[in-house]
């Protein structure tokens, strides 16, 4: 649909009331395959992480990953949810070439965590209940590339190479309830729960947790009703939305979508959608199927799955303190203002800040090279700044040759920039490329005479007070130390300067 | 009587990718009409307390440690591949899936 058909978005809050649900595919960081003892690795060669088991071959038989089982038990004990006595898997099946299985090994009737909620807070501050439905073990499919299309895409492929290492690869999948009553913040909710499941498995260790990579996948489910309405309307499911922008912008515009077809009398199709971040616009992809298409029936070639009350219990005792529990601690320690710790949080730079602090910086400081330079420096490189290869113990020791005195801000600002080109710790770049401010007293106070000798006026009308005049003293010195010096000591030795 | 029409056989039969004629349709659809039918008369005689039994052995909680193991070379992977390109499967393009 063309931008301009598109309902505006207060409008369509305005006739309809919003009901999302998302399912999330968090990818396990086990060392093995789900069901076979393959490498789960990202980037090996093609088809070298496979075996019969994984491509489905004749007369092999899976066994679970012990690994895979904790993970997913320490993820639902995480989300709040109950752990099933019992679980099973269960053979999803359909035909597509991204498993060689023909059937998905996934669980069914019998999913390893239900029942559970998460608390989302967005960006305005507003906070929500999520409450999760279920989160079960499968495992990944295979990856197609599409050869003869225009643009890798599947419409004109002539056919696809399929590269089996990512099939068997555990997955959890986390999928809500419907989710009501976000209104006009239904799609940074979206975010906001996603960037939440991220934050969490990655505090439990359990997934690299990294979106471009596709450890972490969000399939959005929008529907629209008219407020009052009881029943719901009918969803589309927008698939592998694979950043947090990027949900909540496939969300927005599914919601002007509806709406506006709804407006006219339409019905929406049942259907997965693709988003097209380039575009910014979602399209239809394959109407859903039925569940009964996919003939599920219990897995017999796998035992079922009945973890001990003592096994839960000590997943349960080394659960690391909960992220919202963590930050509200975090914020008090550090005392940073509300705004300013929600701008930390927002850009995801909590780890890194609390690593800077624990190497010494202090947390003003930490917040300020991280939230100011190093994201100016990301964004300009349109990068995120939680991805920039610097390590927080070099940051705390530039903030603190900062603090100390050996170098001042903008000089700071140069390091930094070295630092990020590889060019070594902050205080060997500072020393190896001579930038230690001149705090030889004697060396400024020459500089200074220097500067007067050419500016006589401003002696005098530092000594009436009208210390603007100071500025253009100050500055010649700096310029002369190529401005390694530290301005408020300038100032002070011209003021001392004029009093003598 | 089961729900079985030769419509649903049909269905069942894309879903599994089988091509059928309009007389094995026909053949199908009472075969499978007969075993729906004798299912539920199972289901009828065990109505109440028995629980669905998935599993007939008595086992659970047989796990495999998460070590690697060798996997096959890319050639082993791909030598039983009616096709391949680029260390990869090559298969036709299917449209009317994601």
């Amino acid at each position: 649909m063309a931008k301009d058909e598109l309902m505006n978005y207060e409008q369509a809050l305005e006739k309809f009331e919003v009901v999302i649900g998302l399912e999330v595919h968090v990818e396990l960081n086990t060392k093995t395959k789900m069901f076979c003892g393959c490498r789960n690795d990202f980037g090996d060669e093609p088809n070298t992480n496979v075996c019969p088991i994984c491509i489905g071959l004749p007369g092999s038989l899976p066994a679970v990953n012990k690994r895979a089982v904790e993970s997913s038990i320490a993820i639902g004990l995480a989300l709040g949810c109950q752990i099933a006595p019992t679980g099973r898997f269960a053979r999803k099946n359909y035909f597509y070439p991204d498993l060689a299985k023909n059937f998905q090994t996934s669980q069914y009737d019998e999913p390893i965590a239900f029942e559970g909620a998460l608390d989302v807070e967005v960006p305005s501050g507003n906070k929500f209940t999520v409450n999760i439905e279920r989160a079960h073990m499968e495992e990944d499919a295979g990856k197609l590339t599409h050869i003869g299309g225009s643009t890798g895409r599947i419409q004109g492929a002539e056919y696809s190479l399929v590269d089996y290492n990512r099939a068997g690869v555990p997955l959890v999948e986390i999928v809500t309830k419907p989710v009501y009553g976000a209104g006009a913040e239904a799609p940074e909710l979206a975010a906001a729960y996603v960037r939440s499941i991220r934050e969490i498995v990655r505090a439990l260790g359990v997934s690299e947790a990294r979106m471009e990579r596709g450890n972490v996948r969000c399939d959005a489910n929008v529907s629209l009703r008219p407020h009052g309405e009881a029943k719901l309307g009918t969803r589309t499911e927008t698939k592998n939305v694979n950043s947090l922008r990027s949900i909540e912008r496939a969300v927005r515009y599914e919601i002007q979508r509806q709406a506006a077809i709804l407006a006219k009398g339409g019905k929406i199709t049942q259907e997965t959608r693709h988003w097209h971040e380039d575009r910014g616009l979602t399209s239809a992809g394959r109407p859903k199927s039925d569940t009964d298409d996919y003939r599920f029936f219990p897995e017999p070639d796998l035992v079922p799955v009945k973890p001990s009350h003592e096994l839960i219990e000590s997943i349960r005792a080394s659960l690391p303190e909960n992220p919202a529990d963590r930050r509200k601690r975090l914020q008090a320690e550090w005392a940073f203002a509300d705004l300013e710790f929600r701008d930390v949080v927002n850009a995801g730079l909590m780890d890194q800040i609390e690593e800077t602090i624990a190497a010494g910086a202090k947390p003003q400081a930490a917040r300020k090279w991280w939230t100011g330079e190093l994201a100016r420096l990301a964004n300009a490189d349109g990068k995120d700044v939680a991805d920039l290869e610097v390590s927080p113990a070099h940051i705390a020791e530039l903030a603190n040759l900062v603090e100390s005195g050996k170098i001042n801000d903008r000089i700071g600002r140069d390091v930094l920039v070295a630092v990020l080109a590889g060019e070594g710790a902050p205080a060997d770049i500072v020393s190896s490329k001579g930038l230690e401010v001149v705090s030889d007293d004697g060396a400024l106070l020459a500089a200074i005479d220097e500067a007067l000798a050419s500016q006589p006026d401003v002696i005098d009308a530092i000594r009436e007070g009208r210390m603007q005049a100071a500025g253009a003293v100050i500055g010649a010195v700096m310029k002369a130390m190529k401005g390694q010096a530290d301005a408020a000591r300038v100032r002070e030795l011209l003021i001392q300067r004029a009093s003598e | 009587m089961s729900e079985l029409t030769p419509d649903l056989v049909r269905h069942l039969a894309s879903l599994a990718r089988i091509q059928v004629t309009d007389a094995e349709v026909d053949r199908f659809t009472e075969q499978l009409a007969l075993i729906v039918d004798s299912v539920a008369i199972v289901n009828k005689a065990v109505e109440g307390d028995v629980p669905a039994t998935s599993h007939p052995i008595p086992m659970e909680n047989v796990f495999r440690e998460d070590v690697v193991e060798p996997s096959l070379t890319q050639e082993q992977a791909l030598s039983g591949a009616p096709d391949s390109a680029q260390g990869r499967f090559k298969v036709n393009a299917i449209l009317d899936e994601e």
